[in-house]
């Protein structure tokens, strides 16, 4: 992305921010990067400041409504020490991070072997993709009330609905990519004698990791949206218990820290994946 | 479609027809073998034939409170009116945030760090703001459609050719004139990708709602037969919130075929 001109008063030109007179001076030298850096604080401290400004002294919106800075910094802390809605901030946390990798990872061993195999076998996919089809537009979400009741309320109902969510994204990207394989690629392949095996391990399976990456991301947001989902249907602990322990609290405060932290690793695990993906496919980038 | 496997022309018909016939055939009698055989209990997974019976008893007789006809208008409703919110003003945002750089970098961040929270954990305040009524999925809902046509509305102007946008300015047009007839035209496509795609998370994020706060639609309608336990009325509100995402996305897939093609020429 391009970022080549810097408008210092941003913070100023809240006002009138649609204004494309003000569009800034070109500038040259200090990289893109720090200028990001800065716009990016200053919108930070910005909101800060109106969040600041709207609950504490001009008490534009009540507590209950949302929570200002001292009560959130509050049910932070209440959240880490004592803890709230039955464990601690880091037990929350740990069985929500537990829920979602063992999810997603059943999803990984089962959707791409079976994206493969649908990829690879018209006679599978012939077979197989109808039911997948038929079953897909039942939202992951809608399936919470049905594994409550196969399962209860514990983890196995939990792990079960993160795997449907995360299952599909894997699957569809694993088979567009394994069909999408050059097929110039795989002729020349062919020609050189390579075996239908070496194929598919050697050319197939990497030119489509890119494509199977894609939906890994996409399996990783729709997991974490289902888990808080079917925390807040019911739970005993994690986020989203937090989320609606607090709300039938009306404490605006835990609720908002609940939030941040869902954010919060929301980020830090797509970063991860990010990390894994530029290790797994170095060639790409 | 380039054949990797090297189909051959005679397994053609069992490719296109017998195969997927015995497919969808394979899953209804595996369904109805499990609970007709009482390998598993139809208290827990009750044959395709007693949810269809429960469909229609439900069409006739209300469960939790109306018809299945009137909760699922009740979702449709809640459905459509956040949508509109949503792309009414995620649209225009994300045009703007694509096409001015201070408005980018202001609101860029900001919109990048609530894009992380999943639309369905804005419940909560969604409750404390709006209350448990008709309103109460509104939040949530608008936040999945929301993100969805900000991106895409975002990416659209920025993918715009500039040649064309400079070519419009030098020849006089004003900011308007360049916003509705190049820009805008020019991210349709973009935008209506954006519209679908957050048709979709809307829907699902309507459902999840309804769940846990309201007294009408198709996910208040499971939650209820949930807790009394008939899996049959669970089932049977889960085909029609298939159904109904499905009727969605071919609506929006198919104007987005259509936008595609005008454009393509």
């Amino acid at each position: 992305m391009r970022r080549e001109y810097t408008n210092a008063g941003s913070t100023l030109t809240l006002s009138a921010p649609a204004s494309p007179a003000r569009k800034g001076r070109p500038k040259k030298g200090n990289g893109m990067k720090t200028m990001r850096g800065y716009t990016g604080a200053a919108a930070l401290a910005l909101l800060v400041l109106i969040w600041y400004l709207a609950t504490g002294p001009f008490e534009l919106v009540r507590s209950v409504k949302f929570p200002s800075i001292p009560d959130a910094y509050a049910a932070l802390t209440y959240l880490i020490q004592p803890g709230y809605a039955g464990a601690t901030l880091l037990q929350h946390i740990g069985s929500s991070l537990g829920l979602v990798l063992l999810g997603f990872a059943v999803a990984i061993l089962t959707g791409i072997p079976l994206g493969i195999l649908m990829g690879w076998s018209k006679k599978a996919d012939a077979f197989l993709n109808p039911i997948f089809q038929l079953i897909r537009p039942i939202a992951p979400i809608a399936w919470i009330p049905l594994t409550i009741l196969w399962f209860g309320l514990g983890m196995s109902a939990k792990v079960f609905v993160i795997w449907l969510a995360a299952f599909s994204p894997a699957l569809i990207n694993t088979h567009t990519g394994i069909r999408n394989v050059s097929a110039v690629l795989m002729e020349a392949a062919k020609v050189h004698g390579a075996s239908s095996r070496r194929l598919l391990w050697s050319i197939a399976i990497p030119s489509a990791l890119p494509q199977i990456f894609t939906g890994l991301r996409m399996s990783l947001q729709a997991c974490w949206m289902v888990l808080v989902a079917a925390e807040l249907v019911g739970s005993f602990m994690g986020l989203g218990h937090i989320l609606i322990v607090a709300t039938r609290d009306l404490d605006s405060g835990m609720i908002f820290v609940a939030m941040a932290c869902i954010a919060i690793l929301g980020v830090l695990m797509s970063v991860l994946l990010g990390a894994i993906e530029r290790r797994v496919i170095p060639w790409r980038r | 479609m380039a054949a990797i496997n090297g189909g051959k022309g005679g397994d053609d018909a069992l490719e296109r027809y017998i195969l997927p016939v015995l497919g969808i055939a394979s899953l209804f009698a595996v369904w109805a073998l499990a609970s007709g055989s009482g390998w598993v209990s139809t208290k827990f997974l009750p044959g395709p034939g007693a949810v269809l019976a429960e469909i229609a008893k439900l069409t006739q007789e209300p469960y939790a409170g109306s018809l299945l006809q009137t909760h699922l208008l009740a979702s449709l409703q809640k459905f459509l009116a956040s949508f509109v919110l949503g792309a009414v003003v995620g649209v225009p945002l994300g045009l703007l945030m694509g096409r001015f750089r201070p408005m980018d970098k202001l609101i860029g961040p900001l919109f990048e760090g609530l894009r992380f929270i999943p639309p369905i954990a804005w419940v909560p305040f969604s409750i404390l703001w709006l209350g448990t009524g008709f309103m109460a999925p509104v939040l949530v809902i608008f936040a999945g459609v929301f993100s969805s046509c900000v991106v895409n509305a975002y990416s659209g102007a920025k993918l715009a050719d500039k040649a064309v946008l400079e070519a419009a300015q030098t020849l006089g047009a004003g900011r308007w004139i360049t916003l509705t007839e190049v820009l805008i035209p020019a991210a349709l496509p973009q935008i209506v990708a954006g519209l679908r795609i957050g048709a979709g998370f809307g829907w699902q994020s309507l459902i999840g709602a309804e769940l846990i706060v309201g007294s009408t639609g198709l996910g208040y309608l499971i939650i209820q037969g949930e807790s009394n336990l008939t899996s049959t009325v669970v089932i049977a509100g889960m085909v029609a919130i298939g159904v109904v995402g499905a009727a969605i996305d071919y609506v929006m897939r198919r104007i987005e075929g259509r936008i595609r093609r005008n454009w393509g020429k």
